[in-house]
């Protein structure tokens, strides 16, 4: 059955429905149209547990939500490699009240895709994803026209840029023109050996934070710990905080769009930390 | 390295956004006891310089950073996405008209 045929039969479906409307226990109303229809969102699930804890097992830790153990959406157990990632997502789902709002979980998102794999792409594959964004780096596209955008882009974008370059040892640069900058092919080699060095749970946060922030040399001044994640934001939207100091902020757009990225960035930025991390603690006995 | 502010006022927000997150038994759980260790554990120590302090303090401002953001975000998605479609009958009440009622259901 193509595409087409399933809308008739929507369609047919919903003429000779009764108007939903007034239908108790649905959530929001749906007007009968196949187009609503199409888009019909299924209810939201409540919460089902009252208790949310961690346990130690042989893969890692795992989340027990009441007495049953968390999985992933391909059925897969829980597990992650870190503590301090099992408390925090732990207290994810420990603060959902009534329903659970997936679209809030970033830690969980990011652990299901980590253990799922759901692309299936590989370590090389991931890295060459990763590297290729730096064609379209934000940071390397500058405009000519506002010229207090320009200058704008100029004094906060060129430091950062400078950074990675002195980093890693490479030359980016940036350029007015709509093919961007000319990566040279050694300056790829060099992020795609860099990045090899982390494990395959780090670059799925990494892939994760460079294509929230449109930028792989903001993701790398963010893992290196170079800029906070509201600076990385910051720089990120520069045009469109530049364009909402010119024109005033809407609230229900702006903030909204402000606040869910500073939450995707902050999440991939901590899973990377955390899953790239081994941290002992060697008590030193006091000599006096 | 990043501009990062006090490692006291970071831990304070942290704590504020966990209460935020489990009410009155937040001293009860788990996150609440790894954070406040992991400030403990980092606190004193011999170096002048210490890395993982500083790697610590990032990444509990990253976390902070990011239950804030969750936080403001649903707050914002309930006060200006939240409420659904309207239905029908409320559309035509916006320009004050009624829907009309057929007995016998549409055509």
């Amino acid at each position: 059955m193509n595409e087409q045929d399933f809308v008739a039969v929507l369609w047919a479906a919903a003429a000779l429905r009764a108007p939903c409307v007034g239908e108790k226990g649905r959530g929001p109303n749906l007007p009968s149209l196949p187009f609503q229809l199409l888009c019909f969102r299924p209810p939201e699930r409540k919460r089902f547990y009252q208790n949310v804890s961690i346990s130690q097992g042989e893969g890692g830790f795992e989340i027990n939500l009441d007495h049953r153990k968390l999985k992933t959406p391909q059925a897969k157990l829980f597990t992650v490699p870190s503590e301090a990632l099992a408390i925090a997502v732990a207290t994810e789902w420990d603060s959902q009240k009534d329903t659970i709002k997936f679209y809030t979980m970033h830690l969980t998102t990011l652990c299901n895709t980590a253990l799922d794999n759901p692309t299936q792409r590989n370590k090389g594959q991931l890295i060459r994803a990763a590297v290729k964004f730096l064609e379209t780096d934000t940071l390397c596209f500058r405009v000519e026209e506002p010229a207090a955008l320009a200058e704008l882009q100029k004094k906060e974008w060129d430091p950062i840029v400078a950074w990675a370059e002195k980093r890693y040892n490479v030359a980016i640069g940036s350029s007015t023109s709509i093919m961007g900058p000319n990566i040279p092919a050694s300056t790829r080699d060099i992020f795609i050996s860099h990045l090899a060095s982390y494990n395959m749970w780090a670059l799925q946060g990494i892939e994760y934070v460079i294509t929230q922030l449109k930028s792989l040399i903001l993701s790398m001044g963010l893992i290196d710990r170079h800029i906070t994640v509201e600076k990385a934001v910051l720089l990120s939207r520069l045009e469109e905080e530049y364009q909402i100091q010119r024109w005033g902020n809407v609230e229900w757009a702006h903030d909204y769009d402000l606040c869910e990225l500073r939450a995707r960035a902050a999440a991939g930025t901590l899973f990377v930390h955390l899953c790239s991390e081994s941290s002992t603690v060697k008590h030193k006995l006091l000599q006096d | 390295m990043a501009a990062l502010g006090s490692p006291l006022q970071t831990l304070r927000g942290l704590l504020r956004e966990l209460r935020h997150v489990s009410g009155c038994a937040y001293r009860d759980t788990a996150a609440y006891r790894h954070v406040l260790a992991a400030f403990r554990a980092h606190r004193v120590t011999s170096e002048k310089l210490c890395r993982a302090q500083q790697e610590l303090h990032f990444q509990a401002a990253t976390y902070l950073c990011l239950l804030r953001s969750v936080r403001q975000h649903q707050a914002l998605h309930r006060e200006y996405h939240g409420r659904g479609e309207r239905s029908p009958e409320e559309v035509a009440g916006l320009v004050g008209f009624r829907l009309p009622q057929q007995p016998g259901g549409k055509g």
